[in-house]
Formats: structure tokens, sequence, C-alpha cells
């Protein structure tokens, strides 16, 4: 019980010890910007191109739409035509509508001016109407465009891209960069384009009336003009410090929420909380240094359209008093100034969340820039059959400069062999079946299939010859059945149930209580570790593949199973080529020939038996796993 | 939200007069026109000048007074909310980790948080504002010209019919591309942590179709919305642009008897005018109002799921100079929903010993193990640690005297050292070292920053075997008094594993540990082997005991069947 006591100390010195260094978690990676686009350095340069290359994108977003936005414009004119009439039919009302009334000569006049003001509301209530669908649904289709391109752009993207990237931060740009443009493209354009026209209009309006008094209204422009270009300035980097700022924190909670396994059972919540809330604020200040932007600007042309409201009230009046200018006119044209100073505050508006959303655009334009480093070739060789003989010439390969994984590897697997691969752990195998699947390209010499370099291979031919089984085997969520035809779309359900009997998947697949539509939610967490890697391997079998990788494909079965799946490897790899990477010697057993792999060298080519009987690395290795199993 | 209110009500109290002194504008315009103009009086009309003046910048001094308070205020409720909706996530229980999409945790955190703020905003305040504007104009114009100005205010009964419908209809359907949203996020989250296997197969395009057909199916319902949101919103316009021609029309009738001004009629109608922005903007406030609503019953839903593994009244702390790690299960039942899959697990775990864990896949193993660490509780039975139900020891001193390493090594993109040391960032280097050298995890140091290199998301920076063993090693870092190992040689090589086994032998020596094994080699860490099967467990003994005694156990662990196979 006293240990229960001190506990609460112990736990806040640990609290303290936390928040001291809550900085250094994240680690050192090769190059921080690598959690950036390549487009996205911080040079001024760049970011002008930067920008230039998120107009052009807002444009090729827009141009599909040109009709739509002309007839969208052509009703807001008319909208605001007909909002436009009300100022002036009060001042027609009052100027004209009074005299013939107080003289009696009837009604016609304010009469006419009442319908008027009856037509004109309909007239805007139907353009508004038609405005806000027409606008609403342009968004939209705006929205889903870039969406879709985006997440096209990702998926071509390749492994070595999303790896520095991190899904967090993918996620970030499709969800709240998303967010940041549609927030734009949902509630501001109407406001630009009426606040333009209003502007425009009343401005003309105003010199009809009175080119003195307008003149003197004018004269705030520059305040306007230069406060604009400040807010432009500041708010850019602002902006795009917050979308920064978000997508460590979506980093942050979609890593943590992934692993919450981990979490839990390493007591991880207390140091998360702290990191979180770190990223958190940091992302509240950056909101507030952007929204102290906008909390300034907006005022400050309020504070321009007051001065010169009474500016303008003074030296009109002035001018009344002098009888240079109507009592009517002068109501009216203050009315109208008012009318011309609202939209401003709707343009500072809408001009903050068009640099939000331009902070966005940017972020996305860098990733649609974004070269696959493993490019599809521009005129791909034709293979539309592959007979699967894979080669490698002078293959050297590294992750990270200076530290090569592979050193110019040679080798030829001919057509319809199975090869094992084995050798220590980190010594390069997974690189090696990467490699074949074009995963990354080598950093010096060629890896081909049936003679052609992979890099002017098609993805589409390279993916239906080439297929590897994962070591982490990745589930979607959905049902079984929809996971095995990921292997093959269009495979009908017999084909499915006859992969899963294939390697003896069927029997726990039958045994659920939805069988083949179970939904094993996400990740495939509704199956034990070794289902899911009978669920993987199947779906690597209906894919039919001319190449089939298997990367410890085996190694959470247990015995009986991987028994069962090596039997029917024998027949699945009979007529095609395999390479087979594994721990447990009992899967190399069924290959043509064994490569040892030592430090990214083949240390030991031949066949099994061969090898065994020479004595070398390969016959210890066996030595031992026998051993092991005594 | 509560600490909030002060501010809050300095907020609406700037609001507020920012409003008065832009009502007050149009009044100096009137005196203007009435007064010095009419009468000739210059230095009046100076002064009247001054005073438009001055007020102007009032009220633009309290706009950016309001601003910057509510642009703090907001974000600081944002922030605080998404901490403790955070705190809270990771307090709720696994399973309900496993029954949630993450894009709908991740969009309630980000978007519907972000719907919450801006209504708070500008939506709120300005609700309030609006109805106060209304009030006080409907008054200044009743005093006016006061047929006139009941009629405006009269106003309020077809505002007060359209915003219900509106409200009602826009409700549902916010709620619809909210669900949509997460759905889509989820969407994201999925196509971009299992890039490789699409890459694998190639099915980039499928996964494009599909997030093709749910962005659209998002947009149809975004369109929906809006179109109905046509519908209602220019009605708003509408009734005061109906209003205003009215009382023209009377206004100028009411002229001509004499019963008004013209400068009245003017000063009426220009404040009649500052009505048109707050009835248009209705529509808005009650679109915004809405999201946030159901933004906010959507993060209700999270916050109302209560933590189901928690301390007990009266649980006590593990003592770590006490514990001697005797584990045992009695009757354990458990379940995931109404899939059962542990039915009445009895097994004792003496004090120091290793127990080995076998069966098939699917078995129940990694469920079996989980429950120790109360990742899941038992549904029925129980769990002792010398001789205790571990539900009556707090869950973080339970966890801190139980380390598991997962068959999934479960790598975070941080540095290496925090990968180790997670939950205790007071290890010292010393421990650290240790098991690094347990999980014969080397490797680390050849890193280019060693321990202090980022291992990227997931740890898959690294290879299998360097994954698995890191997890090892966090496992053992500290040498916790029970250990709970799920498959944790699977991805090594047989020289490593039996490096490893070496290593994890001297370890094993002095704690109480729970393996689950698949493979011969393996078994021979262990003192004696468990049998799991139809979940429960059917044969305890030393591997040599079940090989003779158990048939089942033959089937599952058969060294003699894999030596058969190597041989041949
Ligand atoms: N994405 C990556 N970025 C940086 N380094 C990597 C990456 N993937 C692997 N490595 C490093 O390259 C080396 C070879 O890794 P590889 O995955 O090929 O090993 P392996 O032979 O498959 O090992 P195992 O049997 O453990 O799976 C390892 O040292 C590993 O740390
Ligand atoms: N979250 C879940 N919801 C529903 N059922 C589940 C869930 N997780 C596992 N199961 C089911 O419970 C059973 C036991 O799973 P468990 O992961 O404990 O098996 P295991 O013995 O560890 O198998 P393996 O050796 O393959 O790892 C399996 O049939 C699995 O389908
Ligand atoms: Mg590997
Ligand atoms: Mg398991």
């Amino acid at each position: 019980m006293t240990q229960a006591q001190t506990q609460p100390n112990v736990q806040q010195q640990a609290d303290q010890q936390a928040l001291a260094d809550v900085s250094d978690w994240r680690g050192v990676a090769a190059e921080e910007d690598a959690e950036r686009t390549a487009a996205e350095k911080s040079d001024q340069q760049s970011l002008d191109r930067l920008r230039g290359r998120s107009r052009k994108l807002l444009g090729s977003l827009i141009r599909p739409h040109k009709p739509m936005i002309i007839l969208a414009v052509v009703l807001l004119l008319v909208q605001n035509f007909a909002g436009m009439a009300g100022p002036y039919l009060v001042k027609l009302g009052i100027d004209n509508g009074i005299p013939p009334l107080v003289k009696n000569q009837g009604a016609t006049v304010i009469i006419t001016v009442g319908v008027a003001f009856g037509l004109a509301v309909l007239i805007e209530y139907a353009t508004k109407r038609g405005f806000l669908f027409l606008s609403g649904k342009i968004g939209q289709e705006i929205i889903l465009d870039l969406r879709r391109r985006v997440y096209d752009h990702f998926q071509r993207l390749s492994v070595g891209f999303h790896e520095k990237y991190t899904s967090g931060r993918v996620i970030s740009r499709m969800t709240s960069d998303m967010d940041a443009i549609s927030e734009l493209v949902s509630g501001g354009i109407d406001d630009l384009v009426l606040a333009v026209l209003s502007v425009v209009s009343i401005s003309g309006i105003l010199f009809w009336m009175d080119w003195q008094l307008a003149l003197a209204t004018l004269g705030s422009f520059p305040f306007l003009l230069a406060l604009s270009i400040w807010f432009q300035r500041s708010s850019t980097r602002a902006y795009r410090s917050t979308r920064e700022k978000v997508a460590l924190v979506i980093v942050h909670f979609v890593e943590s929420m992934g692993g919450i396994r981990a979490v839990q059972a390493f007591r991880r919540e207390r140091r998360n909380e702290h990191i979180f809330e770190q990223v958190n604020d940091d992302y509240r200040v950056a909101n507030l240094k952007a929204f102290r932007l906008i909390a300034t600007y907006a005022p400050g042309i309020h504070l321009i359209g007051n001065v010169t409201t009474a500016v303008v009230l003074t030296y009109g009046g002035y001018r009344a008093l002098h009888g240079q200018v109507d009592v009517g006119v002068l109501a009216a044209f203050l009315l109208y100034l008012r009318r011309f100073f609202a939209p401003m505050q709707e343009l500072s508006q809408f001009y903050n969340s068009l640099q939000s959303a331009t902070a966005a655009l940017e972020k996305l334009s860098g990733v649609l820039d974004e070269e696959p480093s493993v490019p599809e070739a521009a005129s791909p060789a034709e293979l539309p059959k592959a007979r699967g003989e894979i080669t490698f010439s002078g293959v050297e390969f590294s992750y990270r400069p200076d530290r090569p994984v592979l050193h110019r590897l040679d080798l030829a697997i001919p057509a319809g062999q199975t090869v094992a691969v084995v050798g220590a752990t980190g010594a390069g195998k997974t690189t090696i079946a990467k490699l074949v699947s074009r995963f990354y390209d080598p950093s010096l010499g060629t890896v081909s299939l049936d003679g052609h370099d992979m890099r002017t291979l098609g993805t589409t031919d390279l993916r239906r010859a080439v297929v590897m089984v994962t070591q982490e085997n990745f589930l979607f969520a959905g049902t079984i059945a929809d996971n095995i035809a990921f292997g093959r779309p269009e495979a009908t359900r017999a084909e499915i149930e006859e992969a899963a009997r294939a390697i003896g998947a069927d029997a726990f697949i039958s045994a659920l209580p939805d069988g083949y539509d179970t939904q094993i939610q996400k990740r495939g967490g509704r199956l034990s570790a070794g289902q899911r890697q009978l669920v993987a391997f199947a779906r690597a079998f209906l894919a039919d593949p001319a190449v089939l990788i298997l990367d410890e494909a085996t190694s959470s079965l247990d015995i009986p199973s991987e028994r069962a799946v090596q039997r029917a490897l024998r027949t699945i790899l009979a007529d095609r080529t395999a390479i087979v990477i594994a721990h447990r010697l009992s899967t190399v057993e069924i290959a043509d020939r064994v490569l040892v792999l030592d430090g990214g060298r083949i240390a030991e080519d031949g066949s099994p038996r061969d090898l065994i009987s020479s004595g070398g690395r390969y016959a210890d290795l066996h030595q031992q796993w026998a051993d092991s199993l005594a | 939200m509560f600490p909030q209110l002060p501010t809050m009500l300095v907020l609406l109290l700037s609001a507020f007069l920012g409003v008065g002194a832009s009502i007050v504008i149009p009044l100096v315009t009137r005196s203007v026109i009435d007064g010095p103009v009419r009468h000739g009086d210059e230095s009046g009309l100076v002064w009247l000048g001054l005073l438009a003046l001055a007020l102007g910048v009032v009220e633009s001094g309290l706009i950016l007074l309001r601003r910057w308070t509510m642009s703090n205020v907001t974000l600081r409720i944002e922030t605080q909310i998404r901490d403790d909706l955070y705190r809270h996530l990771q307090k709720l229980p696994v399973a309900f980790h496993d029954r949630w999409q993450s894009g709908q945790l991740l969009s309630r955190a980000t978007s519907d948080l972000g719907a919450m703020r801006r209504f708070l905003g500008f939506g709120l305040i300005f609700g309030v504002v609006n109805v106060a504007i209304y009030v006080t104009v409907v008054v200044l114009l009743i005093q006016l010209y006061w047929p006139l100005g009941v009629l405006v205010g009269l106003i309020a009964l077809p505002l007060f019919w359209i915003s219900r419908g509106f409200s009602r209809q826009y409700l549902v359907m916010s709620r619809a591309v909210q669900d949509q949203t997460g759905d889509l996020a989820t969407l994201v989250e999925e196509s971009a942590v299992g890039i490789r296997a699409i890459k694998s197969f190639g099915r980039d395009r499928f996964m494009a179709a599909r997030f093709g057909t749910n962005a659209a199916k998002l947009r149809d319902t975004s369109v929906d919305r809006a179109r109905m949101l046509s519908r209602f919103w220019p009605m708003f316009d509408s009734v005061s642009g109906v209003t205003l021609g009215i009382v023209l029309v009377a206004g100028v009738y009411a002229v001509s008897k004499g019963e008004l001004t013209i400068g009245g009629l003017v000063a009426f109608v220009s404040l009649q005018l500052m009505l048109v922005w707050p009835i248009e903007t209705m529509g808005w406030i009650i679109a915004h109002g809405q999201e946030a609503m159901t933004a906010a019953d959507r993060l209700y839903e999270v916050f109302d799921a209560e933590p189901t593994v928690v301390d007990r009244p009266g649980a006590v702390a593990v003592d770590p100079a006490e514990v001697r790690g005797h584990l045992r299960f009695e009757g354990v039942r458990f379940a995931y929903g109404d899939t059962p899959v542990l039915d009445g697990v009895d097994l004792d775990i003496r004090p120091g010993e290793t127990m080995a864990l076998v069966g098939v896949t699917g078995s129940g193993k990694t469920s079996l193990v989980a429950l120790v660490p109360r990742l899941y509780d038992v549904d029925e039975g129980r769990i002792t640690l010398d001789g205790r139900d571990i539900r009556d020891f707090t869950v973080d001193s339970l966890r801190q005297t139980v380390a598991t390493a997962f068959e999934d090594p479960t790598l975070f993109s941080m540095s290496v050292r925090e990968n180790l040391t997670l939950g205790n960032p007071d290890a010292s280097d010393e421990d650290v070292e240790e098991a690094l050298r347990v999980a014969q995890a080397g490797f680390v140091h050849e890193l280019p920053w060693g321990l202090e290199t980022r291992v990227g998301e997931q740890g898959l920076s690294l290879s299998g075997g360097q994954r698995q063993r890191l997890a090892l090693a966090r496992a053992v870092l500290g040498r916790p008094r029970v250990l709970v190992l799920d498959d944790p040689l699977s991805a090594l090589d047989v020289h490593t594993e039996a490096l490893v086994e070496e290593a994890l032998k001297r370890v094993l020596a002095g704690t109480t540990a729970l393996l689950v094994v698949h493979r011969p080699s393996t078994v021979a860490l262990a003192d004696r082997v468990a049998l799991l099967s139809g979940g429960r467990i059917v044969a305890v003994g030393t591997h040599s005991e079940l090989m003779a005694t158990s048939a089942e156990y033959r089937a599952v662990l058969s060294a003699a069947a894999e030596e058969q196979e190597a041989v041949r």
C-alpha cells in the first residue's frame, strides 16, 4: 500500500520528464524536407513557381464548367440588378412619388414603384435560387474532380514517396485541405462576384449621381489597396503554416489510433497526450496567426469605409447646404455608400477564404507536381503474356545514399523456376523482391522481365505478370470475398472459393458466421494473423501471375496449415516463376534453386541438395535448422 | 466551454456596441439632413460630421476587439475539445477501435470540430446579435413611425416559419454529408496505408474507381443539400424585400399626408435597410448552426462511449517489489460480440515459469494473451495475478507489470529510442542497451543516426526481422515481471533465432512468461506447454510429455512432420 502512495510521485516525475523532452520524439530523418513534396522548397523562387502552378491547377479545374459558370454569373448579374433596384426605387418613390400625392395628382407613380418593387423581389428570389443551386453544383463538381485527381496521383506515386510522406499527410491533403477548398467554393464565390459587381456598379451610380462626392469616395481606394496587399503577403505565409501544422496533428492522430494496442499495452497514453497537445497547440497558434490577420484586415476595411462615410457626409452636407446638390441625392448617395462598403466586408471575407484555399491548393499542386520516382514508361513495350524470366544485371540499390543494400547483383531466373532466397534478417531479401515487383528502380543496372527492362514495361502488363505477397499482408475492410477478389476483380464467386480451397483457407472461412461474406473490419482485424496470411495468399493465387513472389508468406501459420500451403505450392508453382523468401527451410525444400544472400551479395547459388552436400553456408543453416527441430 | 463564458460575454457585448454604433450612424445622417442642411448651420454640420467619424472609429475598434477575442476563444475551445477527444479515444478499449473506422474518428477531430468552431465564431454570436438588432431596430422604427414599425416587427412570423422548415431538412442532409466525408477519409487512409498491397497487384485504377464512386456519392449528397439550401435561402431576402416595398409605398403615402417628414422616411428606410443583412444571414446562420449541431452529435457519439477497461473502485497498484508473477486463468470465457473464442480456459502459470501456448491458426491464442494486459476484459471467469483478480489492480500498474510483444510489431514513425521506450520515457540508456542485446537488435547502431533515427511509418523502413526484434526489445525493456510474447520469433532466420533464444532464456529465467509459439524450435524456451483447442486448454505439460500423450499436440506441433519434410 505504501507503494501505491508513492506512485503518484513517480508519475509526476515521469510527467515532468515527458514534458521536458516532448520535442525530440520524432527522431532524425534523412532530410526534414522529405515530408514536403519536391515542389515545396521554401526559397522564394519555388514558392512563386508553386503559386503559379496552383493557379494553373485552379484554372484547369474551372475550365470544364465555363458555360455553367457563365450562366451562374448571368443569374448573379440579374440578381444584382434586381437587388440594386431597391434603393433606386426608394429614391424614385421619395423624389417622384411624394409630390403628385401631395398635389393630389393620383398615386400612379407610387403604385408603379410598388409593383416594380414586387417584381424585383420575385426576380431576385428566382435568380438567387438558380444561382445558389448552380454554384453549389459547380463547386461540388470541382471538388470531386480535384479529389479524384489527387487520389489518382497519390496512387501513382511510388512506394518510396509514400514512405517519406506518410499516410497521415496523404489523409491530411485529402481531407483537411479539401475542406479548406470546399469552404471557398461552397460559400465564397457569390460573395466575390456580387461584391465586385456591386462595387463596380455602385461606383458607376455614384459618379452618375454626383461626381464630386464620388471622387471623394474614391479617395479611400489607395488605403484599401495598401491594406489588401499587406494582408495578402502575410496571410499567404500564415495559411501555409496552418496547412503544415494540421498535417502534423492528423499524422499523430492517425498513427496513435492505428497502433492503439501498443499505445495502451505500453501505457503510452500520457506521453502521447503531451505530444498531441503540443502539435495541437502548434496548430492553434498557426491558426491564431492567420485569424488575427483577417481579424485586423476586416475591421481595417470597415474603418476606411466609416471614415469615408463621415467625410462624404460632411462634404455632401456642405454642398447641400450651398444648394449644389439635392437633399434627395445626398440621402440616396449615403444609402449607396453603405451598399458600396458593405460588400467590401464580404470581399475581405472571400479574400480570406481564398488565401486559405490557395495555401491548400498549393499543397495539392505540390503533390500533383511530384513525379513518381518509379515512372510509368512513356511508350511501354507490349507484354500481354509474360513467360516469367527474370534477370538482374549489375543491379545496385540503396534506400539511403551511401548505404548500399544490394551490391552489383547479377542473377538470371529462367521462366518457371522456383527460387528460394534465404539469408540473415536485413540481408536484402525483401529488397530483391521489391525490385522484381518494381516498387523501386535500381540505382544502377537493370532488372528485366522476359528480356524487357522493367522501366520499359506498362504498369498493367507488369502488375499482371508479377505479384508479391508482402511480409505485412495488408487486408482491406470489406468481406473476405472482396479481399480475395482484390487479386482479380473480375473473378466469379466460384473462382474465389476455388482459390481459397486450393491453399487450404476454405475450412476456416466456411466456419465464420457469414462465410465468404464476413466483414473483416479495418486491416483485416477480425481475423487472426494466420487467417490473414491465408487470405492474402489466396488473393495472390487468384491473381494467377507469371511470377509469384512470396515474402515470408507462411511465417504466422501453424504447422498443419503450413503443410497444406506447401502441398498447394507444389502444384501452384509448377508452371510459374516463383521467388520464395522463407526462414523455415521446410518451405525452401520445394525450390529448384536456393540463393543464399549475405549483406546484399549472393553467397551461394545452387540446388538445395547440392548446397547441402557441398557444405557451405546453406549446409550450416540447414544443419542448424534440423537441430532446432530436435 | 464554460471557462470561456466571461470572454463570450465580452464578445457579445462588443458585438452589441459595434452594432449600436452602426445603428446610430444613419441617425446622424438624418440629423445632418434634417438639421444643419435645412437650417444652413455649418458648424453644426462639422460637429455632426465629427460625431459620425468618432462613431465610425469606435465601431471599427469594437469589431477589431470582437474578432481578436473571438479568434482566441473559438480556437481555444476547438483545441481543447480536440485534446479531450484524443484523450478519450486513447482511453477507449481496443474493442471500440476494432469497431470504429479510423476515418470516422479523424473526420470528427478535424472537419466536425471545424464546423463547430465556425459556428461558435460567427454563427452563434451573430445569431444572438441579429435577434438583438432586429428587436432594437424594430423598437426604433416604432418610435420613428409606429404603424410601419409594427408592420416591420410582424415579419418575424414568416421568418420563423421559413427557418423551421429549413432547419429540419438541413439537419438530415448535413448529417449525411458529414458521415460520408468520414467514410471517404476512411478510404483514403486505407489506400495510403495499404499502398504496397495495391501496388503489388496493380490495383491503383480499381482503388481509384472505388474512391471515385464514393466521392461521387458525397458530391450527390452535397448537391442535394445545395438544392435544398437554394430553395430556402433566398426566401429570407424576399421577406425583407417585400417589407421594404410595403414600407416605401406606405411611407410615401404617410409623407404625403404629412404624418412623416421626408427626413423621417429616409431615416426609416435606412434604418430598415439595416435589417436586410441580419435577415439575409439568417439562412447562413441556421445552416452553420445545423452543421455544428450534427457535428456535435457525431462528437458525442464518441464521447458517450464509456471506457470499459477502467480501475474498479478500490483497485490497488501492483507492488513491483512484491509481485511474484503467479498468473492464473480461471474459467475464462471471452467472445468478440457473439463469436465465442474462449470457452472456459483454466491455466496456471507459476511464478517465474515460462509457459508456451500452442494451438492451430485461429484457435484464440492472440485473444487469450490480449486479456492479460486487459486490452480486452474477460466476459466470465477471471485472471489472477498472485491470487488477485487483475481487474482489482489499477490498469496502469498492471500494464507496467505486464509487457507484451504483439504478432505484428506495431512501430511508429518516431525515433528508435522512442519506439523502444514508448510508455516509460525515463528508461535509462543501460536498460535500452540491455533490451537491444536480448533482442539481438544491435543493428540499430548501424542506422544513420543510431537510436535517434526515425523509423518509417509502421517501421516499414526496416526489414521484417528488424521490426520484430525492435518489438521484442520493447517488451523486455526494463525487465517486466510478466512477459507476454505473441509469436515473437516468426520473422527471424534460424541463425538469429538461435541467438535471440539464447539471450531470451536468461531474461525468461526470472520472469513469468506466456509465449505463443508455432514452431517446435521456440517451444524449447518454455518450461511447459499448454495446448489451446476449442476455446479451452486441453493439455498442459512439458514438450516431451505432450508429444507422448497428446495426438492433437503432435498434429499441431509435430517436429517429426517437419523433419520428414526436411529430410525428403
Ligand atoms: N524503406 C527502407 N528505407 C530504408 N532502409 C530500408 C528500407 N527497407 C529496408 N531497409 C534496410 O535495407 C536492409 C535490407 O532490408 P530487407 O527488407 O531487404 O531485408 P530482408 O533480407 O528482407 O530481412 P528480413 O528477413 O528481416 O525481412 C535492412 O538493413 C533494412 O534496414
Ligand atoms: N476483433 C475480432 N472480432 C471478431 N472475431 C475475431 C476478432 N479477432 C479475432 N477474431 C476471431 O477469433 C478467433 C481467434 O483469433 P486469434 O487472433 O486469437 O487467433 P490465434 O490463435 O492468435 O491465431 P493465429 O495463430 O493465426 O495468430 C479467430 O477465429 C478470429 O477469426
Ligand atoms: Mg524481409
Ligand atoms: Mg495470433
